[in-house]
């Protein structure tokens, strides 16, 4: 997706920044997203224990990855389920095409689904002539406008509903113009209604893929996701390949722990377990259930033991209602599909750390993030790592483009420092330089710029610890 | 996270959530009717009367019902002849999509049990009570045994035996259909039903 566009972080952010009514839009939800959060976790003790088993959980079945895909294969053959591999977004939107066409499909209604937007289906099938509807209201109102999702949970939250009551009454036909919630939502229950009705297929992401009993697990308030799973002849469920757990025992607690991070819900309305189409004796339900398990980078992440922490985010999006840049930017400011601190270190690594190279500065390292991670993973750890892979080439670094953000001038302070470092008199006579030339330096001058952009200039102390101890009669080494 | 050797999950932090059974009720209700859930009192003898109540009381034309659980029987026997409609889902669905849009107020499906510790019900939608039974009809009604509240997902999961096989489609239902995808302000009947009542059998 993005490498369409012109991707700079910092020009992006800042043009975020300048826009009083999204940094309003985002405070106000944002700060009711945390509040929930909070409220969803009453007793500390209760969490900690409750996360690190969803930690454990995580961290085992990352571990055993490779089983449990081929675990999870057999066991939905086995229920009538097909399952499709997909190395790259590319391959995933063909199969899906493929499994249209032969069907004859002209019409899909979509539930929520970020690999979906990994893959840019909705457009690659609008290119191919199939009409493909998201369904789930936040996807409806930015598929309205032509926009990507600015959270992962709440993908329409960067909009007032006065800015969704003008697309209403601009893009629905005969649509009056109403900033009531209530009837914004009755609109789209109509025209939705409809859409389900008609269509001929109907495609959703998966919240959990159980190995053991081969199931799909999808979390869901709206009922979208049943709609579109349950009334069109054929369902298409795609998935990255690292949302696979071994047993259902272990989805209990993620599906707690996802939906308290999320939204502060104890449980959803509705969790929907698919583990066949319709059935011999039933009278409704999909003839068709299909699997398409999408890697794109995913095996070269589990690749590396460190970075495999990644993929056991389990999609909750509390990193990023908590996370100071994400609250002021949003999420289209990441140009990335997966915005926040996840994203800030799942998009260097899916799509490259050359082109992202700036995503994982785009933090202040609070920790926020890895403290309200529901398992545990280390994100302000990993965006250090991802810091030095986009400049640096270690022999053997699974990340794509790993270097490519060199800079030459930071290579040359590098060196230039090194040298001083190795060379005593040298050295001297730079502490010697910086504490007595500091104060001439202006605020304005090149690189100091960048620092002293919003925040005041350091000062330097007089003289340098070496000669002050000198002074004292320490010996030098 | 370790990279050696597989972590062995401890699920005693859910195992240790019992409540007794007035209070697994009582959480139950608690955490369902906060998310817009109606709850309706009856006796093991006289639910069907108390379905066919609510229907005449919210004036509602039809039901549509499973007619082949035993459920499904009491409640055809208690049925009045005259007055809204008992409709038998027991036919292919794409021979009657159109009447289960655009034609149905209500729907009644039996239940395989609740959850105390955050609400919610245990569908086993299938062959007996339809998929789109508790999806597709503005009203859902439910029928909850108060002696089948389970203390927690994990326990349902493993006394239903969902954690070795599970149905074609199992489901887990809290409330009537909800979204806050518009300035996370709630609002109800988004896709699914507008009403969500439980008729709470103890």
């Amino acid at each position: 997706m993005s490498s369409e566009l012109e991707v700079d972080f910092l020009a992006s952010s800042a043009r975020a920044l300048a826009d009083p009514q999204l940094r309003r839009n985002f405070r106000r939800a944002m700060d009711g997203l945390m509040a929930k959060r909070a409220a969803a976790f009453p007793d500390p003790a209760e969490w900690t224990r409750t996360r690190a088993l969803g930690a454990a959980i995580r961290a085992k079945n990352l571990l055993k990855l490779p089983e449990l895909l081929e675990r999870l294969e057999k066991n939905l053959t086995k229920n009538g389920i097909t399952v499709h591999w997909a190395g790259t977004t590319a391959q995933a939107n063909q199969l899906v095409l493929d499994l249209l066409r032969a069907r004859g499909a002209r019409a899909v209604v979509k539930g929520k689904s970020m690999v979906s937007e990994e893959m840019g289906l909705n457009h690659f099938l609008e290119a191919h002539g199939i009409e493909s509807l998201e369904s789930d209201l936040g996807e409806y109102i930015i598929q309205l406008d032509g926009e990507m999702p600015s959270h992962i949970i709440m993908p329409a939250i960067h909009k007032n509903k006065d800015q969704i009551a003008r697309t209403f009454s601009e893009k629905i036909r005969n649509a009056k113009y109403t900033e009531e919630v209530d009837e914004l939502t009755a609109m789209a229950r109509a025209v939705l209604r409809r859409k389900f009705f008609e269509a001929d297929a109907g495609l959703s992401g998966v919240n959990f893929a159980v190995a053991d009993t081969g199931t799909l697990c999808l979390v869901e308030n709206e009922g979208n996701g049943r709609m579109s799973t349950h009334v069109p002849p054929l369902h298409i469920a795609l998935m990255g390949l690292e949302k696979v757990v071994e047993g259902l025992d272990e989805v209990a607690p993620l599906y707690s722990l996802l939906t308290r991070s999320a939204t502060g819900q104890a449980i959803s309305t509705y969790f929907n377990l698919i583990s066949g189409p319709r059935s011999g004796g039933e009278q409704d339900g999909p003839r068709e259930v299909h699997l398409v398990i999408l890697d794109n980078g995913r095996s070269r992440i589990f690749r590396d033991p460190e970075l495999r922490a990644t993929l056991a985010c389990i999609r909750c999006g509390a990193c990023m209602n908590h996370c100071p840049v994400y609250t002021r930017i949003g999420g289209h400011a990441y140009q990335a599909v997966y915005p926040g601190p996840i994203g800030a270190i799942l998009t260097p690594q899916q799509e490259g750390a050359g082109l992202h190279h700036e995503l994982p500065h785009a933090s202040s390292l609070c920790g926020a993030c890895a403290e309200v991670c529901p398992v545990q993973i280390p994100i302000t750890h990993l965006l250090i790592r991802l810091r030095r892979e986009a400049g640096h080439e270690d022999p053997g670094s699974p990340v794509l483009g790993a270097g490519t953000a060199r800079s030459r001038l930071e290579d040359l302070a590098w060196s230039a420092w090194g040298w001083v470092l190795g060379h005593p008199a040298a050295y001297r006579f730079a502490s010697w330089c910086a504490t007595r030339c500091w104060g001439l330096l202006p605020a304005g001058a090149p690189v100091l710029k960048a620092w002293t952009r919003s925040r005041s200039k350091p000062g330097a102390a007089r003289s340098s610890l070496q000669e002050r101890a000198r002074k004292r009669g320490v010996p030098d080494v | 996270m370790p990279s050696g050797h597989a972590p062995v999950p401890d699920f005693a932090v859910i195992e240790e959530k019992r409540w007794d059974p007035r209070e697994r009720a009582e959480r139950l209700r608690r955490g369902m009717a906060a998310v817009k859930t109606e709850f309706i009192e009856a006796g093991p003898g006289d639910w069907p009367r108390a379905v066919v109540d609510f229907i005449l009381r919210e004036r509602l034309a039809n039901l549509l019902f499973g007619p082949h659980t035993t459920e499904g029987r009491a409640l055809a026997a208690a049925w009045p002849a005259q007055g809204p409609r008992l409709v038998p889902y027991d036919r292919p669905v794409e021979s009657f999509k159109q009447e289960l849009f655009e034609g149905i107020d209500a729907g009644f499906t039996t239940t395989l049990g609740g959850i105390a510790e955050t609400g919610g019900l245990l569908l086993a939608p299938g062959p007996f009570e339809p998929r789109l039974l508790s999806l597709v009809p503005p009203v859902h009604v439910a029928l909850l045994r108060a002696d089948r509240i389970f203390d927690t997902l994990l326990q349902a999961f493993r006394e239903l035996g969902w954690n070795k096989v599970l149905p074609a489609n199992a489901l887990v239902v809290s409330g009537p259909s909800k979204t806050a995808d518009i300035e996370q302000t709630l609002a109800y009947g988004v896709h699914g039903p507008k009403r969500l009542v439980v008729v709470m059998v103890s």
